[in-house]
Formats: structure tokens, sequence, C-alpha cells
């Protein structure tokens, strides 16, 4: 399915945040589960501000590399390099306090908050004020949810959702909820945001406001996007580069145009007999 | 008033309010969750820095000035810099395609567009080609518009700094500007809602602006403590004149809520006391109302019908010459107290003076429900030739199906064919560039043909029937009036939108569009699936529900021997709504009858040839089938009750 997107973006040949040298670099990743290769000897770079997919069949990999990046799972070889400096150990806190937010494909929010609170909740980063300042509402405290606050009604904003500000997340439907969860991500305010399918399961008019609302995060605060996407028409109109896993192998890299037209993404693809 | 008369001009007026109340809200928005208020200091120093800039740019006395996008402050202080100096204000309704600008850019010759946003821009941008007088679009929301490089943008922020800069420079050529203008002088150009054919560009002299806005200040005992909201499209007269021309003859503050999805619960923050509504307005909030109630079910639910038919009933005793009873009055009171308050209260209409319903006419039944509550609902008469006050029904003055008598200054004149004429200082000056179809409208004598059917009553309250050309006969020769009957089926919260046949027909049947939220909702209820708007309409069970509503309807038809004969025969669910998008419905959320007519001809056809299915042409080869069902239709029985 080919989603459109709106023309004056694409266009554009001049971007507000230029691409830049490599944020993040993924050198011979190899992640096995007991017997079984998840992902075999896998290197890849994203550029800094550039929207990078990575696409493929199911159970070629994708959500695992996406879980490499920011720490989940420890991969058995292979380094992750962020802005330069050799990361080893990665964990879900430390990709957090280096700038890399992400979504779930199975939105993952605190589903009886409100869409403020969930939002809110993102921005955990950002408060220096301790436990007790909080409680007793001390200077620090105060002048930080106001200013959390401030950034937060900017997201909202941003994404177009103040009427469900007050709403328990769980009423909302789920192309909101994926918005929602869009949302707390930006809150804290990433280098690199992760966004696990962030497409799946919508219609097509779902899809083209998360399209544009990808877009246009890249371009207003030119966060550099790393995004997994099963939609090919979806990932072909948004992305600057596409790496393509099939079997945990990567067998295609390059920008969409050669992708799609490389004789092995259209095996995997459309399927070859072996 | 306070207000001295010598003001003949809107920018007159917004200095005299800078001198009287500078320091007064003039507006507020509700913006990333707080409102900020505009002063009208605040209104008129952002009105003279745009306007600077602009005669830096060339603007000229009499230019025509497009504005499109939504209630905003910045809307309203472009408005104002525009007639400042001495421009033409043609508010253009915000969510027209790209192809129904064409027109109106064309026909008025814009020079300047205000556009909101990148929508709004792209809008413009895309007929660009097909309209060359267009120099100069100002955007205001800068979101997305980095890579646009067209020579004709500049953004709303640029041309305010740049303003302030030459304010110093300004103030002779701008005082003098402001003094210049007089009350004769073009102020807008509204397009009409176009019902039947293109629209035309109506004028609007500052004169007849001004006077109408002040007859209904005085008939309503405004102040500038009013607080009214915002929310209706600005390429609409009625909105202009409550948002825009009223608030600067009276002072009062204006809130632009923050979306159009949060109007509901931003109106309950600010608690508006002074309100305008269309009926589709006022029915979508009751369909809110009856949808949250039966959610709530119970207790809830059984007192808010108790309370409602306790209304009815003291209601008819009243009607019928009776001053009711102690009992009654009590009744009246505890309901007040535990049903109508809260309900006003959630409406965010508890510091409602009054509401005025315009725009088409309202069901009677929907205008008393929302008085039953308490809440001072008027209907209006007036359309943008008339510079829209014509009737306004006088406090303690109002009935259930009139409009009340003819305001200040308003003559009414019928023709033998029942049309209403109406001469009035607040008629427009012409139809831009269409000499003709001024002489056509406006006779040498100033009377306006309004195109409606209506009559005065014995009791001096005038009475609209129809549109004129939607007046016609069952082939019977039965007077048929469409209007009447679809507006009480309309009143069924799972009924959104009908249209119905009857003219040159030997009975009346109908189309229904349903209201996907409610009639969805009461498929849930009931375990009914579905997998979208099409599916339901097309359901067994919703044909049922549908055909119970119509049931009733027509059981209501029979008891009045005029419209005995106008009970809905057979009828069909559109599988989609009816949308302004695809031409069937105006801006306003008006019926297009004769091009929903149209497209649905063979549905149409098929209503009257007794098949009980149709397929229509959706384009690209894809056709659907729909099915088309009987209706109950009751004898006619003479009215029991004196009415």
């Amino acid at each position: 399915m080919n989603v459109p997107v709106q023309p004056s973006i694409l266009q554009s040949s001049e971007r507000a945040f230029a691409i830049g040298a490599p944020i993040l670099e993924l050198d011979s990743i190899s992640l096995r589960f007991g017997g079984v290769h998840a992902i075999t000897n896998v290197s890849f770079n994203v550029l800094e501000h550039e929207i990078r997919a990575i696409i493929g069949p199911n159970g070629a990999g994708k959500s695992s590399m996406l879980n490499v990046i920011n720490g989940v799972y420890v991969p058995q070889e292979g380094t992750i390099t962020f802005r330069g400096e050799r990361i080893s150990g990665m964990n879900p806190p430390l990709a957090a306090r280096l700038g890399i937010a992400r979504t779930f494909q199975n939105i993952a929010l605190f589903k009886g908050m409100s869409v403020l609170d969930n939002i809110m909740a993102g921005r955990y980063l950002r408060t220096h004020a301790n436990f007790l300042e909080v409680a007793f509402q001390l200077p620090r405290a105060r002048r930080e949810e106001t200013q959390n606050r401030e950034a937060v009604e900017e997201i909202i904003e941003f994404l177009e959702i103040e009427h469900i500000r007050k709403t328990p997340v769980s009423r909302l439907p789920y192309g909101l909820q994926k918005r929602v969860e869009l949302g707390r991500a930006l809150a804290a305010e990433p280098k690199v945001l992760l966004l696990d399918e962030p497409m799946a399961g919508m219609n097509i008019e779902e899809k083209q406001d998360m399209c544009r609302f990808i877009l246009d995060v890249n371009d207003h605060y030119g966060t550099t996007v790393v995004l997994i996407e099963h939609d090919m028409g979806v990932v072909m109109d948004i992305s600057d580069r596409v790496v393509v896993l099939d079997y945990g192998k990567k067998i295609g890299d390059g920008t969409p145009e050669e992708v799609r037209s490389n004789q092995n993404v259209i095996d995997a693809y459309l399927g070859v007999a072996h | 008033m306070a207000i001295d008369n010598a003001a003949d001009t809107l920018p007159k007026l917004l200095l005299q309010h800078l001198k009287e109340r500078g320091d007064r809200p003039a507006l507020r928005e509700k913006s990333r969750g707080i409102w900020r208020t505009v002063t009208w200091r605040g209104l008129a120093d952002e009105a003279a820095a745009l306007a600077a800039a602009l005669s830096e740019r060339g603007l000229q006395r009499g230019a025509h000035v497009a504005l499109i996008g939504d209630n905003r402050p910045r809307l309203y202080a472009a408005m104002s810099a525009v007639q400042w100096l001495g421009g033409v204000a043609v508010p253009l309704y915000q969510d027209a395609t790209p192809d129904e600008l064409v027109a109106p850019i064309q026909r008025a010759e814009i020079t300047y567009v205000f556009a909101e946003n990148q929508e709004q821009v792209d809008k413009i941008l895309s007929i660009l080609p097909q309209c060359p007088t267009v120099r100069c679009i100002v955007y205001d929301k800068d979101r997305g518009m980095r890579h646009y490089k067209q020579p004709q943008l500049v953004s709303y922020d640029t041309l305010l700094q740049q303003g302030k800069e030459l304010l110093a420079s300004k103030q002779g050529l701008l005082q003098a500007e402001a003094a210049r203008g007089n009350g004769q002088d073009a102020a807008f150009l509204f397009f009409t809602s176009g019902t039947a054919g293109p629209a035309k560009g109506v004028v609007l002299t500052y004169a007849s602006m001004i006077d109408r806005a002040r007859v209904a200040a005085a008939v309503e005992g405004l102040s500038d403590a009013e607080v009214a909201m915002a929310y209706l499209p600005p390429g609409w007269i009625g909105q202009n004149l409550f948002a825009y021309v009223q608030p600067m003859v009276v002072g009062y503050c204006i809130c632009c809520p923050e979306s159009s999805d949060t109007m509901l619960a931003d109106m309950r923050e600010m608690g508006p006391s002074y309100f305008l509504a269309t009926p589709r307005v006022l029915e979508s909030l009751l369909t809110q109302v009856s949808m949250r109630l039966e959610d709530a079910g119970g207790l809830n639910l059984a007192m808010y019908e108790r309370g409602m038919a306790a209304a009815r009933r003291s209601r008819a005793r009243t009607a019928a010459g009776g001053s009711g009873s102690i009992g009654d009055r009590l009744i009246a009171k505890v309901c007040n107290l535990l049903i109508y308050g809260p309900l006003r209260d959630v409406l965010g209409m508890s510091k409602l003076k009054v509401a005025y319903t315009a725009g088409d006419a309202i069901e009677p039944e929907l205008l008393m429900l929302y008085r039953t509550l308490g809440i001072n609902l008027k209907q209006l008469y007036g359309s943008t030739e008339t510079g829209f006050f014509v009737a306004i029904p006088g406090n303690g003055d109002v009935k259930a199906d009139s409009v009340g008598r003819a305001a200040q200054g308003v003559e009414l004149k019928f023709t033998p064919q029942r049309e209403i004429l109406v001469r009035s200082p607040g008629l427009f000056k012409e139809y831009y560039g269409d000499p003709e179809g001024t002489q056509q409208a406006k006779s040498a004598e100033g009377w306006f043909h309004t195109g409606d059917v209506g009559y005065l009553g014995d009791d001096g309250h005038l009475r609209i029937v129809d549109r004129m050309k939607n007046v016609g006969a069952l082939n019977d020769g039965t007077l048929y009036a469409p209007r009447l009957i679809e507006n009480k089926l309309k009143l069924f919260p799972y009924i959104k939108e009908v249209i119905s046949f009857g003219d040159k027909r030997d009975n009346v049947c109908t189309l229904i569009d349903i209201d996907f939220a409610a009639t969805g909702r009461w498929a849930d209820k009931r375990a009914i699936s579905y997998t979208g708007h099409a599916d339901l309409a097309s359901r067994d069970e919703v044909y049922e529900l549908i055909a119970d509503c119509i049931a009733k309807v027509n059981a209501e038809l029979a008891q009045n021997p005029a419209l005995a004969k106008s009970q809905i025969h057979r009828f069909a669910i559109l599988q989609k709504e009816l949308s302004p998008d695809e031409g069937l419905l105006t801006r306003t959320g008006k019926l297009r009858r004769a091009v929903i007519a149209e497209r649905f001809k063979p549905l149409v056809d098929a209503l009257y040839s007794g098949r009980t299915e149709a397929s229509i042409d959706l384009g690209h080869g894809a056709s659907v089938n729909m099915k088309i069902s009987n209706a109950k239709v009751s004898a006619a029985t003479p009215a029991r009750r004196a009415a």
C-alpha cells in the first residue's frame, strides 16, 4: 500500500538540519537465543538528523535490532558506537540517558493515566528535584514542574492531541495511543528516536498522519529517527536510507531507490523458489 | 451606551476602545493549555503595526484581502489592520477545498491573503496560477513552512516586526487613514453559502454592520462584561458579526477555543454569557448529552427522562392557557436543582444570558428543549444580504415556531407567493461585480427578495416556512415543505441528516444519514458487530431502528391535517456521511438538494419505483448496493388536543 505524503516536505532539497556524521554505528552485531540466530553479523550506521528505516519480512530480526540498540538485548558479538564513543554494556537506562528514546510495537503506555500524565512521565530524565522536594512542592520542584508542563504542552500542540489531554489512555483508539506514545518519547528530547512499527495496524488516514508527524519531528526538532516498518510504501516515502534484513542477515542497504531495485530484496519480499 | 455614535467605522471604534478600556480583555485564546488574554490595547497595537507594514507593502484603500483560518486573535487583528487602511475584509471558509477557493478569490480580485497555517498556504499556492491577482500571502503558524521559498510568502511575525519598526514613521499616516474611513465604505465581502449555484460576493458597509450590531445589542442589553465563544467559521456573517463587529461596538470579550475538538471543555471553562449556534451544533450537543446519559444509565437517565417529561407537561398546560399549578412550579424548581442546573453546567451554559440559533430553521421541539433547561435560546432570522439581524424574538416573547418580531429598523413585505421582502438599514450594498444580480435581488425602493417563504402571524411574529425553491407540492396538490419533516427526524440522536423528496411526487420518501457515533454506540450495546460506517448503515437492525424513528414522526405528522399527507413512505440509509468536501453540503452544513438528488438519482428513482435495492455508482467503476425499506404510515387522525 502506498501512502502519499505531502510533496512539499519530500521535494525540498533543503533540510532544516543537514545530515551529518554517523551518530550511531553498529558493527558486526550477532545475537543468538540459544541455537536461534536472531541477528548474524549485521553492520550499519545511522547519520545524524536522518530518517533510517529497518525493513524486512516477519522474523527478520528487526525488533531484535532495535532492542540491541537500546540495550534490551546484549549481542554476543559486535560493538555499538554512539556519537563516536564505544558503548560497552548498553542497557535501557543508559540508552535513555544517552538520548535514545523509543516507542513499542505493542503500545506500552500507562493505561489508567491521562495523556498529559503519560507524556509528563517522559520528562523524568529532565527532572532533578528529589522525592522530598516534589512531595513538599519546594521551589525547584515547582519550577521544574512548570517547565516540564510547558515542554509537554508544546508536544501536545505539535501532535494535535489537545482534545484528549485529560483522557485516560485506555479510552483512546489505537491510532491516538500510538501518537501519545510518540509524544512520551519526544518529551525526553531525544537525540535518536527508535520507532518500532509506528504504523502497524493503522488505516490509511492514520498512517498518513503518522508519516507527517515523523517527518515533522525530524524537520522541527532535528531528531534522528530509526524506524522499523512493515509497510514498504511508507518506508520508501519517508526514509533517507533503508537497511533490509532477512533471516537475521543484512541483504540490502542504501537509499529507497537502491533498495527497491536490489534483487535480494525483491526476492525476500516476493519470495523465490529455494 | 458609552459608545460615541460618531465612530462610524470599525477602526474608529477600535481606537475608542483603546482609550476607554485599553486594559480590558478583547480576546482570549487557549493555547498550550492556558488561556492567554489580548487586551484592547494589545489588539489595537498589533493592528496598528500590521497596518503600518501592509501600507509599506502597498495595500491600497479598497483592496480586497482574504482571510482564511480558524478563529484566532491574529485573524481578528489582521482584519482590523486591513480595515484600518480602508481595505475590505473577505473572510473565507477555512475548510474549503482549493477548487472552492478559486471562484471567490477570482471574483473578489483578492490581492492579499492571510492564511493561518501550512494547510491553508498549500491550498492558496496550488491555485495561484488561476488567481494572478494574489500578490502576497501572509501565514501565521510557521510549522512546516521552512521550505517554502515562494516570493509571495511572508510570515505574520515578520510582518508584525516590520510594522513595529515602521510604526514611528507611519504614525501620521495611520491616523489619517483611520479618520478617512466613513460608514458608507465597504467593510466586508462575504460569500453566500451557495445552497443553489455558485456563491455570490455580498458587499456590506460599516454603517449596515454597525447598525445591526447595535440593534441586537440593545435588544439584549449587552455590556462590555459579556463573554462569548468564537468557534463557528469566520467566513459566515453570523460568526463575524457576533465575534468581531459586535465586540467592536459593545466592547465585550471573545474567547477562542484551543481547537474545534476542545470546544465543549473550553466553553465550560469560560462560561460565556452570550452564545451563537447553528441548529446543527445544538443537535449535536444534544446527541452528546443523550449518549452520555445513556451510558450513565440507571438513576441519572430515569431522572433526566422524568424531568424532561414534567417540563413538557407543564409547557403543554401553559400553552393551553393555564398558568401552571403550584405543583408544576414546585416540580420545576426541583428539576432545576437536580437536573437542568447540572446539565447547563456540563454544556457550559450556566452563565448564559442569551443564546441565539441562526443559519437554518430549528425544529421547535429542539428549541423548547433548550428553553426547558433554563437556557434563553432564541431563533433569529436573517441572511448575509440582510445584515443577519432581521427578526429577533424579544425576551419574554419567545414562541417555538417563530423567529420573533421584525428588529428595529426592519420593514417586512410579502409577495403573493409569500416570499419575504426586507427593507432595512442592514441591507447589503451590492453583489460584487454583478450589478445585474444586485438589481434582481434588490428593488429600486430598497426591498430585498430573501427567497424565503414565510408569513406574519396575528401576533406580529414572523414565521418562516422554508426556502422558496424547496417548497413544492405533492401530486395531489398538498403543500410540501421538506425542512419541517426533516427537522423532526433530526431530533433523534441516531439521525444526523435527512433529505426528503416529495415535490411533484405521489408521496414523501427520504434518504437518511445516520449519526455514526450515536448509532454505533446503540449497536455496541446490542452486540451488533460492524466494520465501519457503510457496514453499520446497511445492517437490518439499523434499518429497523430508523424505521421506528420514522414511524414515530409519521404518527406525529398524522395528527396535523396539513401534514398528514407528508408522511414518509419509504427510505434508504446512506452508507457514507454527507460531506461538504463532495459538494453535497455547503460549508455551513446546509443541504445542497439539487446536487444530492443528482448524485443519488438511481436510489431516488428506486425509492419511487417500489424496488428494494438500488446500485449507486461511486466513480472509478465501483458501485455499491443500497437497501430500501418501507416505513409505517399512520392513518390521518384529527388533532386530539387543541394546540
